[in-house]
């Protein structure tokens, strides 16, 4: 019973999070309504025993993605009504393409429903164990059997920073002030900028 | 009781919202990435539930990969969409076509 009430809340907050994700007129008001619909999406998969994918929902997308987004939308200063203008005229073609998709993906789901179509058999090296939690259960899998796709993915995640840091870093002027120039840094020697003096008492030293 | 078919629905039609999100903002990159993020999460919610109810834990590991792209799509994509304010002045997309494709 509680299950079945989580649900259909989970779910609810889910879809009307990401119907005013693109409804909404403000890009800010988007981000936060994605906000709600990651975190709900993350309840879902709690209710389904998938803790850590729900927990990495929250850690990557909550806390990295939508961060960034919120980031950026505050950054650039944007006319956001001018943005809006192909809105209405958009909407019917946007609106028949989706009917059409989802009639196409009820169709798909009447197929599964009715035991249209053959899924293949559970993976045995894969399959649940009812004695190990979730997380060790995807750990041993993934630093195990899946070494070389997690590697992958890390190296995936690498080549976007630096493609992120690449497009974005923008080489200052020369001669602009700030600018740190290294090896004329540490290639200053203490006897080019320090003079040592020795003056009469009662003189003063000439610059 | 909750089956699998629920959650189904629940991923096609986040699908079709995110689907529709794209073709509404034409005009706005932002809500566009924000769409293909959504995209992405209902293949997520769809691989964790037939993973969750076929006893089969290869389903969320793919999720992970998935969600590893989303992260690595929106850096760049908003990486893209900051160089290309700061020669523009605006992120319109219609009149990109500085490439004449």
């Amino acid at each position: 019973m509680i299950e079945t009430l989580a649900f259909y809340l989970f779910a609810g907050l889910v879809i009307a999070g990401g119907a005013m994700v693109i409804m909404s007129r403000n890009p800010v008001h988007s981000v936060l309504w994605l906000i709600l619909a990651f975190f709900n999406a993350a309840g879902l998969m709690v209710l389904v025993g998938a803790e850590f994918i729900a927990m990495l929902l929250v850690i990557v997308y909550v806390g990295a993605v939508a961060v960034l987004f919120l980031f950026v939308v505050m950054m650039l200063d944007i006319d956001f009504a001018a943005m809006r203008a192909g809105f209405i005229k958009n909407f019917p073609l946007g609106i028949a393409i989706a009917v059409i998709l989802l009639a196409e993906l009820g169709l798909g789901l009447g197929a599964y429903g009715s035991g249209g179509i053959e899924l293949g058999s559970p993976d045995s090296a894969a399959a649940f164990q009812s004695d190990v939690s979730n997380i060790e259960a995807i750990g041993a899998l993934l630093y195990g059997r899946y070494i070389i796709l997690f590697e992958i993915a890390g190296i995936i995640l690498l080549v976007a920073m630096i493609g992120a840091i690449v497009l974005t870093h923008r080489e200052p002027k020369p001669g602009a002030r700030g600018r740190q120039d290294i090896g004329k840094q540490i290639s200053r020697r203490p006897e080019d900028a320090t003079v040592m003096k020795n003056p009469e008492y009662g003189e003063g030293i000439e610059l | 009781m909750i089956g699998i078919e629920h959650y189904l629905v629940v991923g096609a039609i986040l699908f079709v919202l995110g689907v529709l999100g794209i073709f509404i903002n034409r005009k706005n990159v932002i809500v566009i990435l924000m769409s293909v993020e959504l995209i992405l999460l209902a293949v997520n919610i769809n691989l964790v539930a037939f993973s969750a109810f076929k006893g089969d834990l290869v389903g969320q590991i793919f999720a992970m990969f998935v969600l590893t792209v989303a992260a690595a799509e929106a850096a760049i994509g908003l990486a893209i969409l900051v160089i290309y304010y700061r020669g523009r002045g605006t992120i319109a997309v219609d009149d990109v076509n500085r490439m004449k494709g």
